[in-house]
Formats: structure tokens, sequence, C-alpha cells
């Protein structure tokens, strides 16, 4: 049944606080050149996935350190785990290795199935 | 007799510290590979911060050096060194040996080669030019496409070899981003019908008027800024150049057609400069350039007592800066053989 009445907008806000950071610690535990990104987009440049869909690996960088996670397992089922955006990394993050990593932290801390 | 000096490499670094070590009292002996003096400075047009000609700092250097201290040897490339006690021994390519009591290296920088960043096209396709390659279009009175005609949109690409680790340079040239926007300018100035953008990860902007030249760059030249990493350069069926970038603030990929793309390459230690360095035990930084003894009060001496450096062998460095570096490295040498030397 349709819900009516009164509800809230979410905020657009990061709530830095209450996001969940335990994917991104755990893939910067067994990956830590994540935290080397500068953001530049070369990577999502390069991609293929990315030219055709919203996909940007640089997006889904700064997603997880920011523990905006609901959207960062939406999205990061497009990654075709190709490679060719390591070819690309100005400063050596070992991205694929990101993608695959926050796929397994998703499904070990919450079941979640890819 | 007066102490003689040795300087290694006439650009602006080794021709400023020759003419005041010669003021100083020093006899100096001026070594140069190539066959006029002047180094980089001769290559470019106006120079950044307040385009300055760089023939008037060119006349300026050749002033300096005008002394009868100074004895200059052009055409003529040092190879190697050795000293006992206080006495260096400096050999040259022709075969030559020159006895002196301190050493300057003023050997300066190389251009990053951008082929090595393949991606880019530099040498593939004919309209991929290098800042320095525009510089010299410039001094010609001469820029244009390949094929003659005016370009409409041109495109500049910063941190070519600088920061980023697949060339195997993590250190920002620090003087390219401004040399960007300075050569946006110069070109709507000659073209003020084009549009001119530049592709920057961060816009280092910090030296004295280059945040204003910035702004100006917005305000009366409309050049545009957009912040990514080109990734790559194609050709289309239009023969005109494809840039490949995500432009990050609106997150989104964007290809964009220009006639031009000017490859903003860094500053390398020389080539020559290195081998220098490992025939003589002279260390070298992680960044390649030479290292200096203590990066708050040593960035004129290495590991070797009595050689001494100046200029950007030591570092990436603008003109200004290497005209204090090499005004520093004199007071240094002549600290040096007046109480220095043990
Ligand atoms: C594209 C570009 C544009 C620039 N524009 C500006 C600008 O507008 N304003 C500004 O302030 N700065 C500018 N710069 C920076 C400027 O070029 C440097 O600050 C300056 O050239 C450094 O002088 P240097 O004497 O240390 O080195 P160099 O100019 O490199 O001179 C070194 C000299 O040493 C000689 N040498 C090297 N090895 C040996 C050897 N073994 N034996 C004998 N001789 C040797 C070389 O032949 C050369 O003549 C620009 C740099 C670039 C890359
Ligand atoms: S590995 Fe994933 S993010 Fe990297 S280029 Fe391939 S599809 Fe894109
Ligand atoms: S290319 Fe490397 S540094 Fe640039 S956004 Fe991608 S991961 Fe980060
Ligand atoms: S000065 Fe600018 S263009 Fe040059 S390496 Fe640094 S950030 Fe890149």
């Amino acid at each position: 049944m349709e819900k009516f009445g009164f509800s809230l907008t979410k905020a657009r806000v990061i709530d830095y606080d209450a996001n969940d950071r335990s994917i991104v610690s755990y893939i910067l535990e067994r990956e830590p050149s994540l935290n080397l990104c500068i953001e530049c987009g070369c990577c999502s440049a390069a991609c293929t996935t990315g030219n055709f869909t919203g996909f940007s690996l640089r997006e889904i960088h700064i997603l997880l350190k920011r523990g905006e996670n609901d959207l960062v397992r939406q999205k990061i089922r497009k990654c075709m785990l190709c490679g060719k955006c390591i070819l690309v990394c100005p400063r050596g993050v070992n991205t694929r290795n990101v993608v695959f990593l926050a796929k397994q932290a998703f499904t070990k801390n919450e079941g979640y199935e890819f | 007799m007066n102490p003689h000096v040795i300087v290694i490499g006439g650009g602006t670094a080794g021709m400023e510290a020759a003419g005041r070590l010669a003021r100083a009292g020093m006899s100096v002996t001026l070594i140069e590979k190539g066959k006029d003096l002047g180094g980089h400075l001769r290559d470019w047009y106006h120079l950044f911060p307040d385009r300055r000609s760089s023939d008037e700092v060119l006349e300026y250097l050749k002033g300096q050096i005008s002394h009868q201290n100074i004895r200059l040897l052009t055409g003529q490339q040092v190879t190697g060194f050795i000293h006992k006690g206080n006495e260096f021994t400096v050999s040259t390519g022709n075969g030559d040996t020159i006895n002196g009591d301190a050493l300057l290296l003023a050997t300066g920088f190389d251009l990053f080669k951008s082929e090595r960043k393949e991606e880019y096209g530099y040498g593939i396709y004919e309209n991929v030019i290098t800042s320095a390659d525009l510089e010299a279009m410039f001094r010609k009175k001469e820029v244009k496409l390949v094929s003659g005609k005016k370009p409409e949109r041109i495109g500049f690409l910063h941190c070519v070899g600088s920061r980023d680790e697949k060339v195997g340079n993590i250190y920002c040239s620090k003087l390219c981003c401004v040399t960007a926007v300075k050569q946006a300018i110069e070109v709507k100035k000659i073209f003020p019908a084009s549009k001119v953008f530049c592709f920057y990860m961060d816009m280092r902007m910090g030296g004295a008027l280059y945040e204003e030249l910035y702004k100006e760059a917005q305000e009366k030249y409309s050049v545009g800024f957009i912040r990514g990493k080109v990734s790559e350069v194609a050709v289309n069926i239009n023969n005109r150049l494809v840039a490949k970038v995500e432009d990050t603030l609106v997150g989104r990929p964007l290809k964009m057609e220009l006639d031009m793309l000017v490859l903003m390459a860094g500053m390398e230690m020389s080539e020559d400069a290195v081998r220098l360095a490992k025939e003589t035990n002279l260390q070298m930084g992680e960044n390649r350039f030479f290292k200096p003894a203590d990066h708050h009060f040593g960035t004129n001496m290495g590991n070797v007592n009595g050689v001494f450096y100046a200029g950007a062998c030591t570092a990436p460095l603008n003109i200004t800066e290497t005209i204090s570096h090499a005004r520093s490295a004199v007071t240094e040498i002549v600290n040096y053989l007046n109480t220095g030397r043990k």
C-alpha cells in the first residue's frame, strides 16, 4: 500500500561521523596504495565502462573514503576488472585490487552478493 | 695568486655566479658544453611572471661575465674531475685538464622527453608540441599548425613527465603551471578568437605574481580550466586531435577536439650531470637532482668538500630562484676559500 503523509528528505550532507568506514578500512589494510590517490580522474578517463555508464573509479575511491557505501555497492558491479586503469594511474594505485577488495569486504561484512 | 674557481655550465646560474666570483676577486674559468652561453634561457621568449623578454635577462648575464678575471671555454663538456687534497682537476671531452681550488656545478636540467608519454602522441601527431617548441614558435613569431592554418582551439596539458610514477618522476616541476598560464595568454594575444584550455590536476601557482597571472588569464583572456589528467590523445576523421579526460569536478568523462596540444614537459636532472655524478661519486637525491648537504642550510653544497652547486641542477627552479641560488653559492665559495678549507 502507498504511504501517505510527511516524510523527511534525506539530507544531502555527507554525515562523516555517522557513516561507516569499515569497508575502506578493510581495503586499506590490504591495499594501502588507495591512500595515494589524488583524484586526478585518469583511471576514469581510460575506463571503457566509465565512458558508457555512470561509473567512475575515481569517484568510487572518494566515496569509499567518505563512507558513502550505499552508492559504492550499486556502482561497483559495473567494473569489469579489466585493469586498464592501472596502466595510467600516475600515483601507482593498484586500482583493480581496490575494486576487488571492496567487493570482498561487502560480502564478508554485510553478506552482500555481487 | 687569486684562488681559481671552475664553473661548470654556462646557463643563468653559471653566468651569474661567474660574474659575482670575479668581482669578489677570484679568477674564474667558465666551461660550457654548447657553443653559446645562456642555457635554456636562450630558448624562451617572454618570461613569467612579468613577461620580460628573455633577451633582456641574457644581456644582463652577458654584462655579468664581461670581466678580466673570467676565462671562457665554450664547446667543451666536462666529463669528470678528481681531487687531491684541496686541488681539483677537471677533465673535458676533448682530453684537456684544468686545475682549480673549488668547483661550482651549474649544469642545469634537461626537458623531459615527451615521447616517453606515448599516449599523448608527441612525435606521432604533428600538432602535438611541447612547451619548449611553443617558445621556439613565439621567438620566430610563427605560431601555426603544420598545415599553416591558424589554430582555433588549443589545449595545454599539465604535468607531462612530472608527478607521474609511470615515468619515475614523483616530484612536481614547479613552474610548468605558471608557464602554461603564461603561454595561454601569449597564444590568446596572437589569436584573440581562439579558445584555450588548460588540463590540470592541481594549479600550483605559488610564486610572486603567479596567482595574479592566473586571474588575468581568466579575466582578460577567458582561458578555460578543466580539472583532470588526460588519459590519451587520438586523431579523428576530421584530422583534429581528441583529448580524453575525466572532468573530475563534474564527475563525467569529457572528450574535446583540439587543433593544437601543448605538453607542459617537466624538468629532469640533465643526463650529463647524472653521468658526471656517477663518475665522481657526487650524491643524487631521490629525484636524481644533486643532493644538498642540508635542505635548509646547505643547498649549495653536496657530499664533497669544495664542490658547490647552483641552479636547476639541484631542483626545478625559476630564473629568479636560480639567480638567488647562484649568489648564495658565491657566498659559500668565498667563505670556503677564505676560511673553510681544511
Ligand atoms: C618551458 C620552460 C619555460 C620556462 N620559462 C621560464 C620563465 O618564463 N621564467 C622563469 O623565471 N623561468 C622559466 N623557466 C625556468 C628556467 O629555464 C630555469 O630557471 C633556468 O634555465 C635555470 O638555469 P640553470 O643555469 O640552472 O640551467 P640551464 O639553463 O639548464 O643551464 C645549464 C647549462 O649548463 C651546461 N652544461 C650542462 N652540463 C654540462 C657539462 N657537463 N659541461 C659543460 N656544460 C654543461 C648546459 O649546456 C647549459 O648551458 C622555464 C623552464 C621551462 C622548462
Ligand atoms: S578495471 Fe574496472 S575501473 Fe579499471 S578500467 Fe577496467 S572496468 Fe574500468
Ligand atoms: S588515476 Fe590513480 S590517482 Fe588518478 S584518480 Fe585514478 S586512482 Fe586516483
Ligand atoms: S607545476 Fe603544475 S604542471 Fe608542473 S608538475 Fe607541478 S602541478 Fe604539474
